[in-house]
């Protein structure tokens, strides 16, 4: 399986500042979906930013999708983005437009037309359960809603990777585990996904890889190693 | 979050592709109405905006309009010149009278009167205010005059050949016409033509300023909305774009505004101009904005929209990243 992520040693330190990551390598492949895990601070945001391109590397390689994101210039950035769906743990989302008109953004800038946009925002705001709530504005929704609008935006365009930076930080148990079997499903019709958490106990009963970061560097995990430590925890 | 599969690929997906063409239609089309929908829901900030915009423009139009008008008196006031023959103190009255109807005959003359020695010393007494100082004089100091018209629509070059044809006559002491005042009119609105052009540039930097200003707090505003786009990777071409739309349109409403402006202007001033034409004899009448003008004025309220708009996107724009 080819990789559509690929560490190679890389460490970033924001300018000035210590060293977050330091020689991280690791690989995520076409089709994959894993977790990425680390107490707060361990470099999980900035793994994904790099991936993004949100930020540089200020050593090693970073790989997506084949192209070496060293390579890509600044003007080629938004070429590049437009391959990936990004999910916050806030979903920031625009309060002065509708349900409808967030989502629909991806297709706008990519130029799809009107009856097009229609169809492809309702498939989407239907796989998260939204429909009803397409002409509703992001702050008379529940965070849940606000979150799942978010991916919607994430998924509407259709890209290859998917990446979620604590996704169901601000949700309770039940709305996370409703959160987490949507990634799934996306992962199921072959979206890529990598899905930073530190829900520990939501992701040891699900079947995908766990990249632990912590300090800046990765150890991969066995389930059970986490399971202990959650035990540890409570 | 009830149904199956979710954004699922494959057969369902639309096969029409839109080309290069009709996507650029289409994103101009989208920015062209969100910017218009933007700026009318709030109607009284665009106005205010459009409304500096337009004094700033309407400021060297008048001027413009004002010297463009003083020109055309110029030329109507030189159709209307008016050559002096003075005559040798030796000719007759009747030989004079006679002489002014055979110039009148003459191609390109509009019209000459006689002038006796007396007459123009009666003249000179009425309206010159220096009556009783000719008393003081034994002799009529005045020379019998023939003042010639020359016909308006000649053009200079041969209305002074005329003039030169008349001072050989044998009767004629002196030929002269009154053009001092008019190349000094002439060599005046020169003057004021350069300054305005002077101000027209200092006030189209202005307007730069005031729309490059506008747009720039717009991006502040909208900072949040940027950086969405941006994650999403939307071209910059396409985040720039309402931007530069926005500029247009402060800059096509201020040169609207700017016409109206003159044009109000011009309306008021059209009755002291024709009293004041009528005592020079003129029949010009006061113009508004020629449709060159006019045109020129929308042309610099566009473009300097425009590139106001340029400017702050291209300064502003490139700072705002998206923060996770």
């Amino acid at each position: 399986m080819a990789d559509i992520i690929h560490f190679h040693r890389v460490s970033h330190r924001y300018d000035g500042g210590p060293q977050i990551i330091s020689d991280v390598s690791f690989t995520l492949g076409k089709g994959e979906m894993a977790f990425l895990t680390g107490p707060s601070g361990a470099g999980k945001s900035t793994l994904l930013r790099l991936t993004a391109l949100l930020a540089r590397a200020t050593a090693g390689q970073v790989v997506v999708e084949g192209k070496n994101l060293a390579d890509i210039k600044r003007s080629q950035i938004p070429a590049f983005r437009r391959q990936i769906g990004v999910i916050f743990q806030n979903p920031s989302l625009l309060n002065e437009r509708t349900v409808f008109d967030n989502v629909a953004l991806p297709l706008l800038i990519r130029g799809h037309s009107g009856d097009d946009i229609g169809r492809r925002v309702r498939a989407a705001l239907d796989a998260v359960g939204l429909l009803p709530k397409e002409k509703a504005f992001p702050l008379t929704l529940s965070g849940g809603e606000q979150q799942r609008v978010g991916i919607a935006r994430a998924v509407v365009a259709k890209p290859p990777l998917l990446l979620a930076d604590e996704p169901t930080g601000n949700l309770d148990p039940q709305l996370a585990m409703d959160v987490m079997a949507l990634f799934m499903r996306f992962n199921e019709v072959g979206v890529s996904v990598l899905v930073a958490t530190h829900a520990i106990s939501l992701i040891s009963r699900l079947p995908h890889r766990v990249i632990h970061i912590e300090k800046g560097t990765l150890e991969e995990r066995r389930k059970a190693e986490l399971m202990d430590k959650t035990h540890d925890f409570s | 979050m009830t149904s199956a599969k979710p954004a699922k690929p494959g057969p369902k997906r639309v096969a029409h592709q839109p080309s290069w063409l009709e996507k650029m239609t289409q994103d101009h089309v989208r920015a062209i109405s969100g910017t218009l929908s933007a700026l009318a829901r709030r109607p009284i900030g665009t106005l205010l905006t459009a409304f500096v915009i337009g004094i700033t423009l309407a400021l060297p139009a008048g001027l413009n309009t004002l010297v463009a008008n003083l020109g055309q008196a110029g030329d109507s006031l030189q159709g209307s010149l008016r050559a002096s023959l003075f005559l040798n103190d030796d000719v007759s009255a009747e030989r004079g009278a006679e002489l002014a109807h055979d110039i009148t005959r003459r191609p390109g003359v509009s019209s000459a009167r006689y002038i006796s020695r007396e007459q123009a010393l009666e003249e000179f007494r009425t309206f010159s205010g220096f009556g009783e100082a000719l008393d003081i004089l034994k002799d009529n100091p005045l020379p019998a005059t023939i003042v010639v018209t020359p016909s308006a629509k000649q053009p200079q070059a041969r209305t002074e050949a005329l003039l030169k044809d008349l001072g050989t006559l044998p009767e004629v002491a002196q030929a002269k016409l009154d053009e001092k005042w008019l190349q000094r009119l002439y060599a005046i609105l020169d003057l004021v033509q350069r300054a305005v052009m002077m101000i027209a540039g200092a006030l189209a930097l202005a307007v730069l300023i005031v729309v490059g200003n506008t747009i720039r707090l717009d991006i502040e505003n909208r900072r949040d909305e940027i950086e969405v786009m941006k994650l999403i990777g939307a071209p910059n071409s396409y985040i720039r774009r309402p931007f530069l739309y926005t500029g247009l349109w402060y800059g096509l409403t201020g040169g609207i505004l700017a016409c109206l402006l003159v044009q109000a202007g011009v309306m008021s001033l059209v009755q002291p101009a024709r009293q004041l034409a009528g005592l020079y004899d003129s029949q010009a009448t006061l113009q508004g904005l020629s449709l060159n003008a006019a045109a020129g004025v929308f042309a610099a309220g566009l473009g300097l929209g425009w590139l106001g708009a340029f400017w702050a996107v291209s300064r502003h724009l490139r700072h705002i990243e998206p923060a996770i």
